[in-house]
């Protein structure tokens, strides 16, 4: 099927979600001039991403097309990612509004930051050519600095914007080089282009290697994967906490919908039956099938040692869960990709949630060290220890919580492929992560609080929010059915 | 009822578990109350199950059968057959005496009481499911009650305990997994059913059915606990309230062996008689005597029992892998007694430990003047771990040994020599603990009373009845165990003729 290719005018009409987003970006940072009461924009920017929500979910039931000129797309694949980057916003933004961390910085500037990064991240998601790629992806890299420095007053937010700065500008820098390559090899910057030539075979299989390598290294930053993850226990300890569950989300899942995107039209095939085929002579799946399974090793086993800080925890189970999500690409099918927009999904609910509980303890005793959920459960209301317990074990992987559908998937996509190697180290891997995960609940439940740590309230602004992603993640868990088929439909990309 | 009765005993206590959780949380009587009363019905049930159980057939029975995930062939399949049967109907007796043994909780009684009710449902739930998918997640739903009810209500070390158990426990499920998805994958169309994958048993290749069987082996291994893996049942045991080590020893230990004999040996039974020798009865033969050499080496009553357990246990894997009709249908007529009789003994700990706070079998002295009912208690539950003739343990320890006789002469002769052992130290800790000069400081201990008598009676009375009249059960078990026997001695005979025949 050949796509329709739209002008620049005719394209608006589908960009409707990223045209709001950007007028909402340009009216708060107007607003911020006149409105004293700084809350007020962060309600207007909750109202427009919820708006984008909806603009999002509406072009669902439309055409699909290749949007000005062919540098974005709009298929199933792009507005499922936009759909879930705007709820992950729109989280971000529902906990900015109950966090004090964010409160005590009455600035207005914020939210608008925090929108403009939203719509690098859907670009991000939609975008079909490196020049659009690689704008989208600075874009949001430029955003995430400020919004993480964002606490002027605190020298470890700063020192996590700066080192956050560095390693983003040399990962971006090395993807651009290797981006540079993948042009001078294929003539073009457009996927399809690139396909096409690559499929002709005018490229030489090792340069092609070495700029596919150079531009790993800019997606591996923004999916957090080893060996591009080192800035992200820094800049998650740092950061407030709204932006860490955004960066750990957002920018997550856009970096995972961009390389997706990338490799398997640029760079593959659909050769019938939901497999995809290599084209270039490139073999990158066994590369991507190594660095999932180092990827994964590396982030829980850091993560065994962390007995501080629970963000910091929590960044090292992160890289451990892109380990995971990299499992669903590397077998190179249908099914391997709608495991993983099946995880991405899940991972929102359960991670964000987990941040949700932090924040709430953050709000209520300042505190992020583990030290600081000694007894949480058996101080007052047991409710933020039993909605952590269950985001946590969610995330170790266990039934009947989201987490371990969301597993089973991409286990079961390996196994289909009769990678057991894999298969077998990522589920020793779930072992390896329930000993981090379940020293934050023993903390919770199997301690006694000691008397100084102060009773956790949960307001019911952030009540809610953190309502709403534990059904989530329990109803996920045994009625999965509706969203996997979702996944299952958005693995298409229009380029075919 | 007729046809549900089986969901109705799964979901009913995770009903009474939400109720629980909407009580107020210091009316401590009426917590413990409802969820008693949760219990019954699947108790009644069970009852009901017995009598109309249907004897003369392999097919299962009381089947329900809903698809769950259509796209991904996952049902929601539950039923019983002679393999089942006997543990269901242990797990809801078990759970139902176990709320009464609970009934000394005073810390968060409301978080105790549900979790306990969504353990009991998981517990029914892995013993009904006959979808592998299903079975897998009710597998794994009880490791998370079992870890707070260890690690919140157990003992001076139940930390340790609780996060041992739920690693070693882990391990075991992910193995598990990977060899259920394996199995799914092998053939189309993809199933996880689990009468359908053990009718296609045949075309699983030899070398795919070595991997996949160890793979669930060490899973099952784990919980049954096999020698070496065995290492968290002690720990677990004894940090556990008693009412939880009355559940982790009364029902889920047997859900090792029950996992082999449900998954292992129709799904893979070439590869089931490969392994029989090294890693069921030779292995099983080594757990009866290491078992019960470490228990005789225990100054810790709890422990003790923990480790005579993984002797008796033993002779359940010893048994099913002799492959006649006497050793399989003992084996499975072990996990039932030792179900009852090992829930005895550690309420009969428990007994003790509430009234001394220590278990130190140095420790106490005399009782038997002391406390003359709770002695005569011990003894008959000694007695019937021992084995001894008259009571339940007996008969399924003889078929055992009387279906490895044919085959195994000697591991049979070690593995009833290991009888002695048994007598051993349970008459050693009878010594100590209730014979000879009375402690000065237990003078006044109380005798057991009547909530207590009441958690026992039951389970005694079916330790003697079986013990003299075992038909009951064997009646419930012995044809789907025969068949499964023919099916995997015939499929594996067929493969080695078929493996001849090429042969010149």
């Amino acid at each position: 099927m050949e796509p329709s290719t739209l002008g620049n005018v005719a394209s608006l009409a589908y960009s409707l979600p990223e045209i709001v987003l950007g007028a909402a970006v340009v009216l708060l940072f107007l607003l911020d001039l006149v409105v004293t009461r700084k809350e007020t924009l962060g309600d207007i920017a909750l109202l427009a991403l919820a708006l984008v929500v909806v603009l999002s979910a509406r072009l669902l039931w439309g055409d699909s097309a290749a949007l000005f000129h062919g540098s974005v797309v709009l298929d199933g694949f792009a507005l499922f990612f936009k759909l879930l980057l705007a709820l992950a916003a729109f989280a971000a933004v529902w906990m900015s509004l109950g966090s004090r961390e964010i409160q005590r910085n009455e600035t207005g500037e914020y939210w608008a930051v925090l929108l403009a990064s939203t719509l690098g991240l859907l670009y991000m998601a939609s975008a079909t050519s490196l020049l659009m790629a690689y704008l989208a992806l600075e874009f949001v890299s430029l955003t995430s600095y400020v919004l993480s420095g964002f606490m002027r007053n605190s020298r470890r937010a700063s020192e996590a914007s700066l080192k956050y700065l560095i390693y983003g500008g040399v990962a971006s820098g090395t993807m651009i080089y290797g981006m540079s390559w993948v042009y001078g090899l294929a003539g073009s910057l457009d996927f399809r282009a690139i396909h096409a030539a690559l499929q002709s075979g005018e490229a030489a299989a090792l340069p092609l290697y070495v700029g596919l390598l150079l531009t790993l290294a800019g997606l591996g930053y923004k999916v957090a994967a080893f060996p591009f993850h080192m800035w992200a226990p820094d800049i998650y300890q740092g950061a407030p906490i709204p932006v860490t569950a955004f960066l750990a989300v957002g920018s997550k899942a856009a970096g995972f919908a961009l390389m997706i995107r990338f490799f398997f039209t640029a760079l593959a095939q659909p050769g019938g039956a939901g497999v995809y085929e290599l084209v270039g002579g490139v073999d990158w799946s066994q590369l991507i099938l190594v660095l999932s399974m180092v990827t994964m090793t590396f982030g829980n086993l850091a993560a065994i040692t962390q007995q501080g800080n629970v963000k910091r925890l929590l960044a090292y189970s992160s890289i451990a869960h892109a380990g995971y999500m990299l499992m669903g690409f590397a077998v190179l099918n249908d099914d391997g990709l709608r495991a993983m927009l099946f995880y991405l999904t899940v991972y929102y609910l359960m991670n964000l949630g987990a941040f949700v509980v932090v924040m709430l303890v953050a709000n209520s005793t300042g505190r992020e060290d583990l030290a600081g959920y000694r007894g949480l459960a058996w101080r007052g209301g047991a409710v933020p220890a039993v909605a952590m317990a269950i985001f946590l074990f969610s995330l170790t992987g266990l039934p009947p919580l989201a987490g371990f559908v969301g597993k089973f998937y991409l286990f079961a996509a390996v196994v289909e492929k009769e990678l057991y190697l894999l298969a077998v180290v990522g589920v020793l891997n779930s072992v390896v992560s329930l000993v981090y995960y379940a020293r934050i609940v023993r903390t919770m439940f199997l301690e006694q609080p000691t008397g100084g740590e102060g009773v956790v309230a949960v307001d019911w602004h952030n009540g809610v929010l953190l309502g709403l992603l534990t059904i989530g993640t329990l109803v996920l868990g045994v009625a999965w059915g509706p969203l996997i088929e979702f996944a299952g439909r958005s693995t298409s990309f229009l380029a075919y | 009822m007729p046809t549900n009765v089986l969901t109705w005993m799964i979901f009913l206590p995770v009903l009474g578990a939400i109720v629980v959780l909407c009580l107020p949380r210091n009316a401590a009587t009426l917590i413990k109350g409802t969820a008693a009363a949760f219990t019954v019905p699947p108790l009644i049930m069970s009852v009901w199950l017995f009598q109309n159980f249907d004897r003369t057939t392999t097919e299962m029975q009381f089947v329900t059968k809903i698809p769950w995930i259509p796209s991904f062939n996952i049902q929601y399949f539950v039923g019983v057959d002679g393999i089942s049967i006997t543990m269901v109907l242990l797990t809801a007796l078990l759970s139902f005496i176990c709320i009464f043994a609970s009934w000394g909780i005073e810390k968060a009684t409301k978080a105790y009481f549900a979790l306990f009710l969504v353990l009991d449902a998981a517990m029914m739930g892995v013993f009904c499911a006959l979808d592998f998918f299903l079975f897998f997640v009710f597998w794994e739903v009880m490791l998370l009650p079992m870890y707070f009810l260890i690690g919140i209500w157990g003992g001076p070390r139940r930390e340790y305990a609780a996060i041992k158990f739920f690693l070693y426990t882990m391990v075991g499920s992910v193995l598990m997994l990977v060899a259920m998805l394996a199995l799914y994958f092998y053939a189309e169309p993809h199933t996880f059913d689990m009468l359908e994958l053990a009718s296609r048993s045949s075309t699983y290749s030899t070398g795919f059915q070595r991997i996949a069987w160890i793979a669930l082996f060490i899973g099952f291994a784990i919980k049954i606990p096999a020698f070496p893996f065995h290492t968290w049942l002690p720990d677990a045991h004894v940090e556990a309230p008693t009412a939880i080590s009355v559940i982790l020893a009364g029902v889920l230990l047997k859900m090792g062996t029950y996992g082999i004999l449900r998954i292992n040996y129709p799904m893979l039974p070439e590869a089931t008689m490969e392994f029989a020798f090294w890693l069921l009865i030779a292995l099983g033969t080594w757990n009866i005597v290491y078992g019960a050499l470490c228990a005789m080496a225990q100054t810790d009553f709890k422990k003790l029992i923990a480790y005579s357990s993984i002797s008796h246990m033993g002779y359940v894997m010893f048994g099913m892998a002799t492959m006649t009709s006497e050793g399989i249908n003992g084996a499975v007529l072990q996990m039932f007694n030792h179900g009852t009789v090992t829930a005895m003994l550690f309420l009969l700990v428990g007994v003790i430990y509430d009234r001394a706070h220590h278990r130190e079998i140095n420790g106490f002295g005399g009782l038997a003047g002391i406390m003359p009912f709770y002695t005569g208690w011990t003894a008959l539950a000694f007695f019937a771990a021992m084995g001894l003739p008259g009571l339940s343990a007996f008969i399924s320890e003889v078929l055992v040994l009387l279906g490895g006789w044919r085959h195994y002469p000697a591991l049979t002769i070690v593995s009833a020599s290991a009888v002695v052992l048994t007598a051993g130290y349970m008459l050693w800790a009878m010594q100590r603990i209730y014979l000879g000069k009375a402690n000065e400081k237990y003078l006044d201990l109380p005798d057991i009373n009547a909530r207590e008598v009441f958690t026992l009676v039951p389970l005694g009375i079916i330790v003697i009845v079986l013990g003299v009249y075992p038909r009951p059960v064997l009646d419930l078990i012995s044809k789907s165990l025969d068949h499964l026997n023919l099916v995997v001695a015939g499929k594996a005979q067929v493969a080695l003729a078929a493996a001849s025949s090429v042969l010149p």
